[in-house]
């Protein structure tokens, strides 16, 4: 299958791998997918509480290019915006930003999923109530 | 310099040979008559091509000349083979038994002749890959005509216990035959020390040219025939008609021929370099080599990189042309179902590399794609939240996956 060059451009040099300090209070973990499906996302989020912005993102994926460079990319277009902003991040515009086929849609799907799910993490902790979880 | 990408997907298909090309070239440009031609030279030429080629086939497997029939490959042979027994021996039975390992050619052909009212047995392998010579006994019936199990496996290159396989379809009055396409020419096969019956294999596997095979089809003890699947001008004994592909199976002839005279050397030189390849790639954590690593073809190995997924493997490793567990039946992404009859999980088997080597494969190449794959392994490790969780020690069967 060919791969966009901005597939490939992510998967080559995927920004913001790593892992950032789940006992914090402040940072939102989603961990989404299943090894046997082909697809792991864990996307973390740390949130500046005064301002209710995103101020740093990691994620690892267990997975193919386009599921590598959708998180990756998803992980470059949260820092600075703010939870509200950043819960507005609908799969398409990534499938439209990464030019992915058919085929792959599911990783951009997967990405917004794993989005929510930190968001969602995140406001568990801080005594909010948990987002519904479109499924899949 | 290191031409890339590099070429390691030689269970797929071979390089020509230069030899078998220039072996070839007369018959596709001066010597073009047709074999069956009994009237004039141009035919006669052809004629002489074509029974050397068997000759030297012959040679290599140890047959008659006579006992070769020419076909378009080794999925021909294997169809020509099943179906030709499955008719010819219906007086006698229709139950046939073969595995879950082998090529499509003969498993899809084994669904077929179950439509016309045969039976099939597939059998299973165990974690090597191998057959149980204990089921194969047990399955064996007084219907048994036809006991087909592939000589080397494609994706694993493990080698069954043909002789022992032999012994026991013919003691129960079957016929025994063998898909030898990744054995033959690559490791000693005998037909008569082996016990094979019938044996499909083809050139393109043995850097001959696509598009020719052969069916070996014993002639005495006892004397086998095939039904023809292809009705025409009775060529190759009334089994298979058609006008002979000369200049492919001249080129067939060649590199039987090559096989023979470099096999001991070409073996020694591919077995060193398939273990170095191996044992380095096994310094990486968790990873598993697939099917025997005692009885295997001597140019193959397949390994499993656990925790790392196939796709992802297959893009990082984008300078060496290899197939993955979950690549080569696929536009799907089916993991691969001979892994899978191994025992092994989908993931693992989905994170596979099949690495097979050719008598052109040279030391520096598989120095890069060490470092290649151990690079792309390493990288999409660091990448991978699963690789992080085994290193954390957390069992990951454990956690409850949002399925999707």
């Amino acid at each position: 299958m060919a791969y966009s060059d901005k597939v490939i451009d992510h998967y080559s040099n995927p920004r913001n791998v790593g892992t950032l300090d789940k006992s914090k209070k402040n940072v939102g973990t989603g961990l989404v997918g299943a090894p046997e499906c082909g697809d792991v996302m864990r996307l973390q989020i740390e949130v500046d509480e005064a301002t209710n912005t995103i101020t740093d993102a990691k994620f690892k994926t267990f997975g193919c290019g386009s599921a590598i460079a959708s998180s990756s990319l998803a992980t470059e277009w949260l820092k600075g915006k703010t939870v509200d902003e950043a819960l507005a991040i609908d799969n398409m515009e990534i499938v439209e930003e990464l030019a992915l086929p058919p085929v792959k849609i599911h990783c951009s799907v997967l990405a917004e999923d794993a989005i929510k799910s930190a968001i969602s993490d995140y406001r568990v902790k801080n005594g909010l109530p948990a987002l519904e979880m479109a499924h899949h | 310099m290191l031409k890339l990408p590099i070429y390691l997907d030689n269970n797929a298909t071979t390089p020509l040979d230069p030899r078998v090309l220039e072996a070839m070239m007369p018959y596709l440009t001066d010597v073009f008559g047709n074999a069956a031609s009994r009237n004039h030279p141009f035919g006669w030429a052809a004629e002489e091509g074509v029974d050397y080629s068997r000759e030297q086939i012959a040679k290599l497997i140890g047959c008659d000349p006579k006992e070769i029939i020419f076909t378009s490959g080794a999925t021909e042979s294997d169809n020509l083979g099943i179906k030709g027994v499955f008719e010819m021996y219906s007086q006698k039975g229709n139950h046939v038994i073969t595995c879950t390992t082998e090529h499509k050619a003969v498993l899809d052909t084994c669904k077929h002749i179950e439509k016309l009212g045969g039976r099939v047995t597939y059998l299973p392998v165990n974690e090597q890959g191998l057959i149980s010579l204990e089921e194969l006994e047990a399955a064996m019936t007084p219907e048994t005509i036809l006991v087909t199990i592939m000589y080397g496996n494609n994706e694993t290159g493990t080698i069954q216990p043909i002789r022992e396989i032999a012994k026991i379809a013919h003691s129960h009055g079957a016929l025994f035959m063998t898909d030898g396409t990744q054995a033959v020419g690559k490791i000693p096969v005998d037909v008569i020390a082996d016990g094979i019956d019938i044996m499909a294999f083809t050139a393109h596997k043995m850097y001959g040219p696509k598009g020719v095979g052969a069916l070996y089809v014993r002639r005495k003890n006892p004397r086998v025939k095939v039904t023809a699947q292809m009705d025409g001008g009775g060529h190759e004994r009334g089994m298979r008609s058609g006008t002979l592909n000369v200049p492919g199976i001249v080129g067939l002839g060649k590199a039987c021929e090559l096989a023979r005279l470099e096999m001991a050397a070409d073996t020694a030189r591919l077995s060193a370099m398939r273990d170095r390849l191996q044992k380095e790639l096994m310094t990486l954590e968790e990873s598993y080599v697939n099917g025997s690593v005692e009885h295997r073809l001597p140019h193959v190995t397949n390994i499993s990189f656990k925790y790392v997924e196939g796709e992802g493997l297959m893009m990082g490793v984008k300078d060496l042309a290899v197939s993955s567990g979950s690549a080569c039946t696929s536009a799907s992404l089916e993991p691969s179902y001979v892994l899978k009859a191994l025992g092994l999980s989908d993931d693992l088997a989905h994170s596979s590399l099949r690495f097979g080597l050719s008598r052109f494969t040279t030391d520096e190449q598989i120095d890069y794609a060490i470092g290649h794959v151990k690079e792309a392994v390493t990288k999409l490790r660091e990448m991978s939240p699963l690789w992080e969780m085994f290193q954390e020690g957390i069992d990951l069967s454990k956690i409850e996956w949002a399925e999707h």
